[in-house]
Formats: structure tokens, C-alpha cells, sequence
């Protein structure tokens, strides 16, 4: 169970990445991008296939990071020049992506079994007794299995964080600025001179970046890149990104994006919770996560209304009981 | 400072709902002027804020601003040289973003947006200097967000933004209609001191008279599509109401009085 929910933590800190290309496309451009779907695979693709053909992991994921960057900037594109309807530019790059992802990595499934990955690289270098005293910790805790390396964990950390924090500053830049005005409100934006067509540009590739970045790492930590691994992952990004703003607010740049990345903790963890249910099975996983977000959109809502219902009928109860007393 | 030379343009030409929108308008605003502009509704006032915008392009003609031809430069380059608020106090400001934040897209409106950060300490120091000057108390608020602002107070921000960077040309499109009496009073007497201060060259459109006959130094009456009046210097300073619905029954010789109810 614990080690379980160790996994969890795990993959959810990755994933994270492409949650935080999600916020970065619905919240903050207002933009809603499925490439999302097509672009992950087109990031773990890359790194795998570049892998398996001797390239280093890391300039293997830099790579990755540029086909997601160029991948966004098409949509973008569509929707900008094209004017593409937001939602349509995004279908059709994922779907044109489909294609292309299945012509980048050559066959549905590329193995990276024998091959060097980043976390294989970490793992060469990481001292073993880093492990073994977390793994006592782990075990004390009741835990009678341990995982088999914490570098992943600490290593992802520190990247999700780096990214959460080119992400607050770049949305406090000049520029930044200009982008979340094009979510807010172009009109203004563009009287104040901003070319609001390449703002979105921009935000969508850098977006689709991350997503690729997520999905290239997630490739190298589970060994293999698979064209259909990317099905459904707008709505697990979307998840995340509600279920963080719910638990943990949106109040500020820097709270939005610790929000998101908790969020795709939270998000991991319910799913292998649920999972352990008896009656479900791995398969059911999408109408899980589907599920989750009607739950997380839908709960507020009444939570909401049924407060306020309870504080109409207080006051009317309270004037009905004053008018009795006179 | 601004010159519109011979613009025309016409929307859905061939068709029975054909519009002349603007015909052949010639309009030469000196540096420091201050022009309103009053007409009746489809009389190409806000036609012609949007020719000067960049926002239409127009059929023949040029805009020039600053001797220089910008008739066909997209709206958000054209916007370096101009200050613009809208008649909505929505419109000019971003609601999500604080005030501050709001400021600094401002400031960037006529230099190179970069990577640096757009809210620095220095900046702030002038962004409180300029706000302190609404007398709204803005200044001490500079993280709210502008969604909490009233409609007076984000308006009073817009105007702010729009000219704290002095701009060649300060557009406003009837800034005060969508406010009630009091704000839009408070809004009028900013905008006179503002341009004063600065000594701004203004276009602006407003369908209050009374308004066009307080502010700037030179009006211009609209009606389908052309100039019909343009008046200005100490002839300006004595005008009326009455003057104005005289004139335009002269010129245009009809019944006003559906355009009176509309203009008063």
C-alpha cells in the first residue's frame, strides 16, 4: 500500500510537468488545447527512439522538448492564421500527430529495455546509503516493502520545481505579462501594443514543450514509449489542474502553480487508491479519471449552493422568530 | 500630429445593406489639440476612432500620425503611438491581474517587451507617483486585483494607462457614457487635467453635448459619414447647445428632433 502510494507520489511529480503545460494553456491563455494528447507521445517518441539509436538521454529529451515546442507552435499557428476555432486547431494537431508520432518512433512500441536512461544515468552516480536511510525511515513506518531507489523521487523534484519556478517568473515578465493579458483580455492587450497572434504562439508551444518534456520522462522511467500512451492525457492534466485549485487555491501565480503540481499528486494517488477497489480493473482507469473531474467540476457547485441555502433559511428563521417575539 | 486624408470606406459594398460609412473625410489635428466629436448614432464617429486605431483598414485614404504613414499597420504596432479608453470600464483593463501588473503592461505599451520583470521596485515608486494623482486612493492598492475595482475606479486606471506614457495621440471613445453622473463627472475633470498636464493631442467622441462644449479646444460634428462642422479657437469657447442644434438643422435641413433627444 505504502509502496504503492510511493509510486504514486512518483509518476504524479512527472505527470505534474504536463499538468503545469495544461494550466499553462486553459488558465492562463484561456486557450483549450487537446494537443496535449498527441504531443506527450510526440515527447516520450523522440526520447525513445533517440535512445535506442544511441543518442545521449539528456540531449535526448532536449529533443524531445523542441518537437513539443514546435508541435504547440502549430496549433497556435492554426488557430492564429489559420483562425482555426482554439478547440478544432487542437483536435487536428492531435490527430495529425497521431501520424507522425507512429512514423517518428517507426512501430507502435519503441522498448527501451537495454538502454541508458537519465534515471539509469542518476541511479550510477547516487550513493547508496541515501537510499538505505530512507528506506529505514520507510520501514519503520510500517512499510514491509521499500522502494527500490529514491533518486527518481529527489531527482524530479527538483526538476518540477525549476519548472514551477521558470514558469511564476516568465508569467511576471514583460512578456508574461502580455500573455496572461491575451487570456484575460486582448482587446486591451493589443491596445497596449502586444501582437496578442504570437503571444498565443508562444504560450501554446511552451506549453506543449512541458508536455513533451513530461511524456519523454515518463518514457524513460517506465522503459518504453507507446503511440496510445498519450489518449486521455488532456483530461488527467485538466484533473489535475482542478483538483489542485480546489485543495489548495488559486490566489496568486505561485500558488496556482504549486496548486497544479499537487494536483497531479492528488490526482495519482486517488487513481491507485481506486484501482484497488475490487471491482474495478486497470481498464476502467479512464472512466475513473473521468469521473474525477465531474466530481472535482461538479461538488463545489452544490457545496456552494447548499451553503447558501442553509444561510437563507437561518435568517428567515431568525426574522420569523423575531416577529413571534413582538 | 495625426492627419486622415481623404478617407472613405464602405461596409458590405454590392449588397442592399450597403454602408457609407465614411466619405472622404479629411481631418488635420495639430500637436496639443483637443478635438471632440459629436454626431448622431451611425453618423461614423466611432468608424472613424476605429480607422485611427487600426482596428478597420480603410477603402482609399491615409492615416498619418507623426508624419507617419500607418495606414496599414496592424493595430497592436499602431498602438505604440496611441493612448486609447473604451466606452466599457471593462475593456481597458485586465481584470485577473492586479493593478500594478495592469501598470506595467501599460508602461511597456511603447518599449520592447522582454524577459526582465514587469513589476520592479523602481517602477512602483512611479506607478504609486501616478496613481496618487486620481485621488482614489489606488495607490495604496497597488496589489488588488482590477476585477475588485468599480466601474468609476477602472475607468479612472484606464485613462491613467492610457496616458501616463505620453502618447502621440490620446483616442477616447466615449469614455464616460456606461458610468453614472457623479463618476462620469469625476472621469471628464481627470480627463481635462490629464490632457492639460501633459498637453495631449485628443480625439474624442462623446455623445453628451454639454460635454463636447466643456472640453478641448475644437469640435467636429458628424453626420453620414462626413465632417459636417468644425469649429474651434474663441468661436468654440462661446458655443451652445443651441448653436449646435441650429447649425446642424442649417446645414442638414431637417426635423432634429429625434437626433436631439438622442444627442441631449
Amino acid at each position: 500500500m505504502a509502496l504503492a502510494l510511493f509510486g504514486a507520489v512518483e509518476s504524479g511529480i512527472i505527470y505534474a510537468i504536463m499538468a503545469l503545460g495544461v494550466y499553462l494553456t486553459f488558465r492562463v491563455l484561456d486557450f483549450p488545447d487537446l494537443t496535449v494528447d498527441g504531443s506527450f507521445v510526440t515527447g516520450a517518441g523522440v526520447a525513445a527512439i533517440s535512445i535506442s539509436n544511441g543518442v545521449s538521454p539528456v540531449i535526448a529529451t532536449l529533443m524531445a522538448i523542441v518537437a513539443g515546442f514546435i508541435a504547440g507552435c502549430i496549433t497556435g499557428l492554426l488557430h492564429t492564421k489559420g483562425k482555426i476555432n482554439a478547440l478544432l486547431s487542437g483536435i487536428l494537431m492531435m490527430i495529425a500527430l497521431y501520424s507522425i508520432n507512429l512514423r517518428i518512433m517507426d512501430s507502435p512500441t519503441v522498448s527501451l529495455h537495454n538502454s541508458p536512461t537519465i534515471f539509469s544515468q542518476l541511479r550510477d552516480i547516487w550513493p547508496a546509503g541515501i537510499d538505505s536511510f530512507f528506506n529505514g525511515i520507510f520501514t519503520t513506518l510500517g512499510s514491509e516493502r521499500a522502494p527500490a531507489t529514491w533518486v527518481i523521487v529527489f531527482f524530479m523534484i527538483i526538476v518540477t520545481l525549476a519548472i514551477k519556478f521558470f514558469t511564476d517568473y516568465f508569467l511576471k515578465t514583460d512578456v508574461g505579462l502580455a500573455l496572461r493579458a491575451t487570456g484575460d483580455n486582448k482587446k486591451m492587450i493589443r491596445s497596449l501594443s502586444a501582437n496578442t497572434d504570437n503571444l498565443i504562439v508562444l504560450g501554446v508551444g511552451i506549453s506543449n514543450a512541458m508536455v513533451a518534456l513530461s511524456g519523454a520522462l515518463i518514457a524513460q522511467i517506465g522503459g518504453f514509449a507507446d503511440v496510445s500512451m498519450g489518449i486521455g492525457m488532456i483530461v488527467i492534466g485538466l484533473a489535475s489542474v482542478i483538483i489542485g485549485e480546489a485543495l489548495f487555491g488559486k490566489k496568486t501565480i505561485a500558488i496556482a502553480t504549486i496548486a497544479v503540481i499537487g494536483g497531479a499528486i492528488v490526482y495519482r494517488m486517488v487513481v491507485t487508491l481506486a484501482l484497488r477497489v475490487d471491482f474495478l480493473e486497470t481498464g476502467d482507469m479512464k472512466m475513473i479519471t473521468a469521473f474525477i473531474v465531474m466530481v472535482a467540476l461538479i461538488a463545489p457547485r452544490i457545496i456552494q449552493a447548499r451553503k447558501d441555502k442553509k444561510r437563507r433559511l437561518q435568517k428567515r428563521a431568525a426574522l420569523a422568530g423575531l416577529k413571534e417575539g413582538a | 500630429m495625426l492627419h486622415v486624408k481623404d478617407v472613405a470606406i464602405t461596409f458590405n459594398e454590392g449588397t442592399p445593406d450597403e454602408k457609407k460609412a465614411l466619405q472622404g473625410i479629411n481631418l488635420e489635428l495639430h500637436k496639443g489639440e483637443f478635438v471632440t466629436v459629436i454626431g448622431s448614432n451611425g453618423a461614423g464617429k466611432s468608424t472613424l476612432m476605429n480607422v485611427i486605431s487600426g482596428n478597420l483598414v480603410p477603402d482609399i485614404g491615409e492615416v498619418i500620425i507623426s508624419e507617419k504613414d500607418v495606414t496599414m499597420l496592424p493595430e497592436f504596432k499602431r498602438s505604440a503611438y496611441i493612448g486609447r479608453v473604451f466606452q466599457d470600464p471593462m475593456a481597458g483593463t485586465a481584470p485577473s491581474m492586479t493593478i500594478e501588473e495592469n501598470l506595467a503592461m501599460a508602461y511597456s505599451r511603447i518599449r520592447k517587451r522582454k524577459l526582465k520583470p514587469g513589476v520592479t521596485k523602481q517602477r512602483k515608486v512611479e506607478f504609486k507617483e501616478h496613481l496618487r494623482t486620481l485621488n482614489l486612493g489606488l495607490e495604496d492598492r497597488l496589489n488588488a486585483k482590477v476585477g475588485l475595482l468599480s466601474g468609476g475606479e477602472r475607468q479612472a486606471l484606464s485613462l491613467l494607462m492610457a496616458t501616463f506614457t505620453n502618447p502621440n495621440i490620446l483616442l477616447l471613445d466615449e469614455h464616460t457614457a456606461a458610468l453614472d453622473p457623479a463618476r462620469a463627472e469625476l472621469i471628464t475633470n481627470l480627463t481635462k487635467k490629464v490632457v492639460d498636464e501633459h498637453g495631449l493631442t485628443t480625439l474624442m467622441v462623446t455623445h453628451n453635448m454639454q460635454q463636447a462644449l466643456d472640453l478641448g479646444n475644437r469640435l467636429i460634428m458628424m453626420d453620414k459619414g462626413q465632417i459636417i462642422l468644425d469649429i474651434n479657437g474663441d468661436k468654440k469657447q462661446n458655443l451652445t447647445i443651441e448653436d449646435l442644434l441650429k447649425e446642424f438643422q442649417r446645414i442638414r435641413g431637417e426635423q432634429f428632433e429625434s437626433d436631439r433627444a438622442v444627442l441631449g
